[in-house]
């Protein structure tokens, strides 16, 4: 255990290091130059454009900006090329907005995945399974953007309620029970949309695990001796089919800034994913790549992590 | 038993040869989504195919880029307005069978034309990630034991370190480096045809020349480097550096996708290089090329068909997500990403900007993922003979 834990961060640092190093390139060799966004702005004088320059260390040679950069992001000091705020204090303040969708939307898909999957898998090739089936491939299939639209149009027009943004303006003042259902009504559509590719790829997982474990031979010894349908499905079949999902919750850990831009940005909510793609569009290098450097963070860490609960919950892994 | 053995008469007793086409065709006929799947994957084929000649040329039979600002978002099956519109500007049968935009350009001609354009993207990325994916995983999965040597991996650092400095313009110490990379290029040359010619024993330099990390450990490391980089964002973000541009997007999509690929093809190769026919083939004195390509890939293939299947479609999705965000395919070109994008704004005054396109491209990429699927199941081994 120790050893596997030592030698894994060993492996995973060595990672981080061709990661930063790949995406500093990437995003530093692009053509275009960050201080030629604007080029434009009468007030941008050749002058500027120097102390621009030499205030974000562009004059320097690359392999120095990039130890720069990286010192700066260690110790805390990097800031936005935007408006010169401290990098990990935007984050952290977008990280919170995002988190909600993220946790309403993990604990929808979830919690419909597994009896979606397990109902699909008992009832093969019901009508239910293939419904199922190819609902999921249609889920799988549609533009997240177009399907947000369609559900936009449907929500605003059965229920007439808000839903850009994260609360209504003018809000601050009404009665908490007013806030609270403003503020649930505006998490229920892009939360619902995070969840729905999971919920189509996570079902189709449980219902092909829960397959082959009905056909597993103690789950014919547990109907032979009797045991009613609920006992041998959800006692012996489910618990044992549950094994590969425990090292899912490593693996949704990177879902948290991956797959947001397109959603953040249609209902305009204010999280991770609108400020990288806001950042994007002002060429804001230290953000680009403090989001890029954090997202590979979370998948070394949700890799790790899931290789210990499979440790923890299966006897039989030695890593 | 012998006179079994030796002639035709056992033909009879064994169960008749079946290939493997065959095989999995039978398997893949039972299942009617992927079925329909193949159907619409074949439309979709012939209506981009139809659409490429409809659209292009001097005067197309579709103009896609005509703009008719007095007819601006007519409903679909609408019939042009002779009074505005002269003759040579009208759409075919005087119709606009899937009404106009914003700008009376005719939806239908633009459907036509991005189906087209689409498609292309979709194969043209698929195919980049295929090559690649195939190459690197053949070379971990057959070459994988072989280890890399000091001095070469000093050698290619030289060589990469110069071709950065000079992208970052410094010249100088870049043809330096690139220089010294030559020389030690030229020196382990020297040094592998000398090994080559002489037996064996101690030469100068063997110290530079110590086993390293073997070529499938740098392989399948730099897969897990690129699987660390969250894929949306991270094309998005050289997309949108690089100016704007189609080329640009089917390759980014292509080199940020051959991940799976190249596991999927190490991971066949592994197994298949320890089975007889390659032994049997190795023995024969075939070329390593030969081997590989002729005798190992045919038995490779069958996931990296249904991964490229299912790649055109994640490309397509990819494209629509990139337009809808303004970084897809430049106008002149439309595709069915920029039509929904651009049918966004009108989502209550004209619906059917949104909902055509956009059921189109669900049809699509759910055609191509039953495919795909179907396809998977019919090549599963495990699923024969049920």
């Amino acid at each position: 255990m120790f050893s596997f834990t030592v030698r894994s961060f060993f492996q995973k640092a060595v990672t981080l290091f061709f990661i930063s190093i790949i995406s500093f390139l990437v995003v530093y060799l692009a053509p275009g130059k960050p201080s030629q966004i604007d080029p434009l702005n009468p007030r941008f004088t050749p002058e500027d454009l120097v102390r621009y320059r030499k205030e974000f260390n562009l004059d320097k040679p690359l392999h120095v900006q990039y130890y720069l950069y990286y010192k700066n992001l260690f110790t805390g000091q990097l800031k936005s090329w935007k408006d010169n705020r401290p990098v990990m204090g935007k984050i952290r303040e977008r990280v919170m907005n995002s988190l909600w969708l993220f946790i309403v939307g993990t604990l929808i898909t979830w919690s419909l995945s597994f009896p979606v999957g397990i109902s699909a898998a008992l009832r093969r090739g019901a009508f239910f399974d293939r419904f199922s089936t190819f609902l999921a491939y249609v889920l799988i299939s549609i533009p997240g953007f177009f399907f947000a639209y369609i559900l936009i149009q449907l929500v605003v027009k059965v229920f007439n309620v808000p839903v850009i943004g994260m609360y209504t303006f003018g809000m601050a003042q009404a009665d908490i029970i007013y806030r609270v259902m403003d503020r649930i009504w505006h998490m229920v559509l892009p939360s619902i949309l995070m969840a729905l590719g999971g919920i189509a790829l996570l079902s189709r997982y449980v219902r092909a695990q829960m397959l082959e474990i009905i056909h597993q031979d103690y789950i014919r010894t547990a109907r032979a001796k009797g045991l009613s349908a609920d006992a041998v499905y959800y006692k012996h079949g489910f618990r044992n089919a549950l094994l590969p999902f425990i090292t899912m919750f490593g693996l949704i850990l990177p879902g948290l800034i991956g797959g947001s831009v397109i959603i953040e940005s249609i209902f305009a909510w204010p999280g991770i994913g609108r400020m990288a793609f806001e950042a994007i569009l002002a060429r804001d290098y230290p953000v680009i790549l403090t989001i890029n450097f954090i997202s590979a963070v979370l998948v070394l860490a949700g890799t790790f992590i899931s290789d210990l609960l499979y440790m923890v919950a299966d006897p039989r892994i030695r890593l | 038993m012998r006179n079994n053995l030796s002639t035709g008469e056992t033909s009879r007793d064994l169960p008749e040869e079946v290939s493997r086409f065959a095989e999995a065709w039978r398997v893949f006929k039972k299942n009617t989504p992927a079925v329909w799947g193949l159907v619409i994957f074949i439309a979709f084929f012939i209506v981009a195919v139809a659409g490429w000649f409809l659209t292009t040329g001097e005067t197309p039979v579709l103009d896609p880029a005509k703009v008719r600002l007095s007819e601006k978002l007519l409903r679909p099956l609408s019939p042009v307005n002779t009074d505005m519109v002269e003759p040579g500007d009208r759409p075919v049968f005087g119709i606009y069978l899937l009404g106009t935009d914003d700008l009376g350009r005719d939806v239908f001609a633009r459907m036509m034309q991005g189906a087209w354009v689409s498609l292309t993207v979709g194969f043209v990325a698929v195919g980049i990630s295929v090559v690649i994916g195939i190459i690197l995983g053949g070379v971990a999965g057959y070459y994988g034991r072989a280890r890399i040597k000091f001095m070469h991996v000093l050698c290619f650092i030289a060589f990469f370190a110069s071709m950065i400095l000079l992208a970052s313009g410094r010249k100088e110490p870049a043809l330096d480096l690139f220089v010294t990379s030559l020389l030690l290029a030229t020196v382990s040359a020297v040094y592998h045809y000398l090994a080559a010619r002489g037996g064996a024993g101690p030469r100068p330099l063997d110290f530079l020349f110590f086993d390293t990390f073997s070529v499938d450990t740098l392989i399948m490391r730099f897969v897990d480097i690129m699987l660390c980089f969250p894929s949306f964002f991270l094309i998005l973000t050289i997309v949108a550096l690089l100016p704007p541009n189609i080329y640009n997007i089917m390759i980014v999509i292509g080199l940020t996708s051959w991940m799976g690929t190249t596991r999927f093809v190490r991971a066949e190769f592994l197994s298949l290089r320890e089975q007889d026919f390659v032994s049997a083939a190795k023995a024969l004195g075939l070329s390593d090329i030969s081997i590989i390509f002729r005798h190992m890939m045919p038995n490779a293939i069958a996931p990296v068909l249904v991964s490229a299947t299912i790649g055109i479609a994640t490309a397509i999705l990819t494209e629509a997500g990139l337009s809808f965000l303004g970084f897809g395919v430049p106008p002149p070109h439309a595709t069915w990403g920029n039509i929904l994008a651009g049918g966004e704004r009108f989502i209550f005054d004209a619906p059917w900007l949104m909902y055509i396109p956009g059921f189109s491209i669900l049809t699509v990429v759910l055609s191509f993922n039953l495919f795909g699927e179907g396809l998977r199941d019919a090549m599963n081994p495990k699923l024969r003979k049920r």
